[in-house]
Formats: structure tokens, sequence, C-alpha cells
């Protein structure tokens, strides 16, 4: 049995190209279609499927209980303008049909008209000026895109991450990272320093030219399909990881879901900031296991990490588990 | 070429940007697109300086731009140019969206050492097509800066106008000074339009020597410096400035550097056991190897994720010019391996050939 819509399935972008995953710089040029045995994924930065107006009342939901999720330092208001246009544009491009950002007048104080059909907005704004609009516009546009965002400043050949919206965080915490350094938001990650791979992702992020976009994957271990996954909720959901040990198989096919990050980066053009984008899909085990050379995939690559980036990722205790639950269920 | 395991999933392929874009907005660019633009307005209003209004073919709106930012003309061979020129302008007008381009060229005479780029730009027409890059940003503002004081001489106000108008626009605090001669330098009057009190028009390099310690002297904690001119103009500027205690991090000077976007020398590859390839400028090792079906690895295209990475026999090349972020000093300076996305051969001292034998 699954709860799973369909196009979640269809969409889910597996992150597993080969059969170990170590930390690389993976970055590649965004939009790109990557065709899966199960469908397609990629062709969108912004994307928009079943789950959207569940997670957008849960982000607000979340920001409601803890406002210190949305976080903007004064100098970065000209970056909260520029993502918000930036994801409009990302929206109607995905979603013409749903999205439509129009120009209006150009010049000094360009206008614009924003249509968003699925939330019943139809808004005309005057980029640059508060009145025109209903809210602050990053708080605005992220009530909108099922995205988490980070936007980094750049300054003295260093990003620093100086405002966002992060609601779906993967054990880590935006409200403790605001204002920190790439590098230092960064710091706990075991094996990225020696082999480089975040210094050469900060050097390449600092050269993204106007408007360049590209993508990249992560991916974790989710008990339940908990979005919110930060370090402020973990007494609520730490707790799982010892308790999924005890159910039985059946329940943890249900309960264990892999979870995929496939993080944009996007130099936004007018502040010259660099856009981190961050969307979350989750997918049970036991959904995974119907797509054959998913199952086999995920549990060669789930067996085979090293123990202590299986600590990092917080899925030590029980990865091995979830790798015998796959071998044990192929589908027929 | 490929080396590693099939993956389970179809490999991946490259497919074009997802087409049309709503109207009037631009589609995205591919990585290192080149946009053909048409000639839509010239003016020759101030002696010397051409400004080139460049547009879409549609007229559609064109991809918006970090302020202080430039465009990559290319200068086509001809008129004793032997061969493609890229010259760097830098834009100044609207960032956002803007429905053209604009550049401002001052003319140097190719009779007296000037490569041609700037002659073949006076001698464009409205009509004229030319290609560019996408705007390149290398000035960007500080957004933390709590004032922007812009000083600019000669031609080098352009990128400064551009800074203007986004001060302007965001209510940051800004103060230009433009040195002229005579009352007639380029984007003078629109400087002043729109700068009003916040701009300072000062006549000659001797009144920026008077008027200098005093402006930096007196600048709020946390004001930036951004300047552009004559070389010894800004080595005047910065070393005012540094002499009065302003630390290299609020210090910006806009140098026109090329080297991201140096399309290369050409340089022929053998891969090992097979025919021996031309690599042109402006193509990059892995495109020529692609051409001739080789099938390389590689993910960013830029140099920094590792996948690209090619054998080199150090014995059988001139050498490896390296361009990536990807390999550290020691795998450099062993010269037996380079990522293709990116790096080029090195021409042999003494005899000017470029070659390079790689394997997977
Ligand atoms: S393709 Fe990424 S380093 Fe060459």
């Amino acid at each position: 049995m699954t709860s799973t819509a369909p196009d979640l399935v269809a969409g889910f972008p597996f992150p597993f190209p080969n059969a170990t995953y170590r930390y690389s710089t993976n970055v590649e040029p965004a939009r790109g279609v990557v065709t899966t045995p199960a469908g397609q994924w990629g062709d969108a930065v912004v994307d928009v499927d079943a789950e959207y107006h569940r997670e957008l009342d849960e982000r607000a939901a979340i920001l409601e209980q803890d406002p210190s999720r949305y976080a903007v330092l004064p100098h970065m208001d000209v970056a909260c303008w520029d993502a918000m246009l930036c994801l409009m544009r990302e929206l109607a491009l995905a979603r013409p049909g749903s999205f439509d950002l129009e120009p209006v007048a150009g010049g000094a104080r360009p206008s614009y008209r924003w249509r968003n059909r699925l939330l019943d907005i139809d808004h005309t704004f005057v980029l640059g000026d508060p009145a025109t609009l209903p809210a602050e516009p990053l708080a605005w546009i992220t009530s909108q895109v099922q995205e988490d965002v980070v936007l980094l400043d750049q300054r003295d050949g260093t990003l620093f991450g100086d405002a966002g919206v992060v609601t779906f965080a993967a054990d880590w915490s935006f409200g403790f990272d605001v204002g920190m350094s790439f590098l230092e938001i960064h710091g706990p990650v075991p094996r990225i320093h020696p082999e480089g791979v975040i210094t050469r992702a900060h050097e390449f992020l600092k050269g993204l030219q106007p408007g360049e976009t590209y993508r990249r994957t992560n991916w974790t271990l989710t008990i339940g399909r908990r979005l919110d996954v930060s370090t402020e909720r973990y007494p609520e959901w730490g707790p799982d990881r010892a308790m999924v040990r005890t159910v039985d198989d059946d329940a943890f096919g249900r309960l264990v879901h892999l979870r995929t990050e496939v993080q944009h980066l996007v130099r936004l053009p007018e502040s010259g900031a660099v856009m981190f984008l961050i969307r979350s899909y989750l997918l049970p085990l036991a959904d995974l296991a119907r797509v054959e050379p998913w199952r086999a995939r995920a549990a060669d690559v789930i067996a085979e990490l090293p123990e202590d980036m299986a600590d990092y990722k917080g899925i030590a205790t029980y990865r091995h588990r979830a790798a015998a639950w796959l071998r044990d269920h192929p589908h027929h | 070429m490929s080396t590693t395991a099939p993956a389970p999933t179809a490999p991946r392929t490259a497919t074009p940007p997802t087409a049309l874009p709503a109207p009037g907005l631009p589609a995205p660019l591919g990585a290192g697109e080149r946009l053909a633009l048409v000639v839509v307005a010239v003016d020759d209003s101030v002696p010397g300086v051409r400004s080139l209004s460049l547009a879409r073919p549609d007229g559609g709106a064109l991809p918006s731009w970090t302020p202080g930012s430039h465009l990559v003309v290319e200068v086509p061979p001809g008129a004793g140019r032997e061969r493609r020129l890229a010259n760097a302008y830098s834009l100044t007008g609207e960032t956002v969206h803007p429905s053209a381009y604009t550049v401002s060229v001052l003319r140097r005479d190719p009779q007296e050492g000037a490569a041609g780029g700037s002659a073949w730009v006076h001698g464009l027409a409205v009509g004229d097509t030319v290609t560019t890059t996408a705007p390149r940003s290398a000035f960007p503002p500080v957004q933390r800066a709590t004032r922007h004081l812009l000083v600019g001489a000669g031609i080098g106000i352009t990128p400064l106008v551009s800074h203007l108008r986004s001060a302007l626009r965001w209510g940051r605090d800004v103060q230009l000074v433009q040195v002229c001669r005579g009352g007639r330098g380029a984007h003078l009057d629109e400087v002043r339009a729109l700068g009003g009190d916040r701009v300072t028009v000062l006549d000659g390099r001797a009144a920026l020597a008077a008027h200098l310690p005093a402006l930096l002297a007196d600048q709020p904690i946390g004001t930036h410096l951004y300047t552009c001119g004559p070389a010894d103009f800004m080595d005047a500027v910065l070393a005012a400035a540094r002499a009065l205690g302003w630390p290299e991090s609020r210090l910006h000077l806009e140098h026109f550097g090329l080297a991201a976007l140096d399309p290369g020398d050409p340089f022929t590859v053998t891969v090992t056991g097979g025919p021996t390839l031309e690599v042109p400028s402006g193509t990059s090792l892995l495109e020529a190897l692609e051409q001739q079906g080789y099938d390389v690895p590689h993910l960013c295209r830029q140099g920094v994720c590792g996948e690209c990475r090619l054998r080199v026999a150090p014995a059988a090349s001139t050498g490896v010019h390296h361009r990536d972020l990807y390999l550290d000093d020691a795998a450099r300076a062993a010269g037996d391996c380079l990522m293709a996305c990116v790096s080029r051969a090195l021409p042999d001292p003494a005899t000017g050939r470029a070659h390079l034998e790689v394997s997977p």
C-alpha cells in the first residue's frame, strides 16, 4: 500500500548516479532533464507538485510557531526583491498555465503584474516599493514556493548566509547559522575539508555570473514524511531513530524515507547575491522498492556508506536495516 | 572514454532550456551562451565617444545585470585586425529587464597602436548585428556599505553610472565625483540629472588632486570607494585613500581583467592511439573531443566538479595551461592530468607549438 501521489514518484530526483556515494562538488548547469526509470525531473528550477498546498500550509504553521526560521539582515533588502522577482519568473517558466509574471512598466521604477492561479493571487507591484506588496518580498514569495531559500551576500571574497526562509531543514538550524560564512556553515561536515569540496564550491559560487543557475543534489534518510527535521525540533523527531529500530518490517518500509535535496544556485542580478534554493523530496522505501533499479542501487549505496558519513547524516543506527530491507523487498 | 559504472537511470540527456518565455521577459541563458544583438541607436554627442544601444531583434527584454557589469563584444577580424578581438565595455543603462544594453566606447586610434576594437565600434551603424556575451559582473556594489563613493575619470565614468542608478533606486547613500576636461565628459548630463547635488564635477586632474584629501578624509565609517579611469588616475586615488588609512576591503577598482573569459589560443591534441585534432580558440578540449564522438564524463564545464579529468602524457605534450579550480598544486606540477572542460595546451617556448597527448 502506498499513500504517495503518482507525480511524487514520477518526479522523484533519485540521488545516486553511482554505485557508491562520496562528497563531491557535484554541480551542473540547471534545467537539464534527467530521465529515470519512473519518469523524469530537473527541467524546472522551482518545482510545483501535488504537495504544493500542504507544504505551504506547513511552512506557514512553522513560521507562526518559530519566527526565527525567517531572517533578513538589513543590507539584504535588495537581494530579497531580487529573489522574489527571480522566483516569480521561475514559477512562470515551470508552470506557465498557473503562474505569470508580466512587465507592466520599465525604467527606473519597473512594475510587474504577478498572477498565481493556485493561490488566487493577482497583484501588481513596483520593484523596490514595499508599500506595493502585501508582505515583505522574501516572506511573500516563500509563501508561494515549496523551496527553502537562503540568500548569500558576497563581500571580502566570502559568501555570508545573511537572509533566508528555512522551514524544512534536514538536521541543521537556519536561525543559528544566519550571518555565518559559507565555510562556517559547513564546518561540521566530515571529510569535506581535507577533500577541498567546500572550498571548491565556494570559489565556484563566487565566480557565478548574473543570472547563471546551477544545481546539485544531496540526500539523507528521514523517518516519517517529516519535512521539518531542524535542530530546533530535535526533541520531537530525534527519538524516532530509536523507535524505528523496533517496528516491524511493514512499518519500517513505510516509515523510512529516502530524502533528496535538489539545491539550485542562482546569481541574482541586481544585488549580486547568490540564492540557494533547497527543495526536499521524500519517498518511502516501500515506494522506492517498486522501482527495481532504484531499490537495488539505493541498497548498495546505503550499505557501503562509510560510518563517519552515516553518522553525520544521523542514519548510522538504522541504515544497515534500511539497506537490508531494500535487499529483501524486490518488487514482484 | 567513460570509465564510470553505468548508472541505473538512463543517461543524462542535455536538453536545451525549455522555451519559451512569458511575453516580454527573456528566456534563461545557457552556460556561455552568446547574444546576437542589433544596434538600435548610436549617440556621438560627446567628442570621441560613441554610445551604442543594443537590443534583441524581437525587441523583448534582456537579462538583468549587476551594477558595474560589462559586456564582452566580439570584434570580427578585418581592417588590419588579424584575429577576432573580445573587448569589454561597461554597461551604463537600466539593470532590471532592460529593453536595450547601452555601452559607451572611447575611440582609440589604431595608428597609435590600439588593437582596433574601438574603431570598429565607431564604424557601426543602426541595424548592424553585434555578438556579445551575457553581462559579466566584476565590479559590484557592496551591499553592506554605509556609503558608496564613486570616483571616475574620462571614459572610466561608465561603470559608475550604473552604480549611481542602483544606489538611488535602493535608497543607498551615494556620492559621485567625475573628473573631465572643459566641462565635457561622457554621461556627464545623465549623471547630473540622476544624482543632483550628490554629484561633483571636477575639471582636470589638478582639481582632483586638490579635492581628494578632504573628500577621502571626510567619509563615514563603512564607506566603500569605487574608482575607474586611466591606470595612473586610479593609482593616485587609491594611494590617497591608503595614505588616509582606508582598508583594502573598502577599495574597489575596475580594471577589466579578462582572464576569466579568455577564449584561449588554438592547440592540437592527440588521443593516445587515435587521430590528432585541432582545438580552436573559443572551443574547449572537452567540446573538441565531444565533437569527435568521444564520451568524456563531465558535469559542470567550469573546472570545479572534477569529472572531466584526463591523463596527459607529459613527454608527448608541450605543457598544460591549467585553468580549473579542481586540481591541487601537486597535481598541476606533475603535469600528467588536466580538466578538459577549461584547461588547454601551453606552447613550447622554443617552437611555439602547442600540443597535448591525452587518455582517459
Ligand atoms: S566538467 Fe567539471 S571539472 Fe570539467
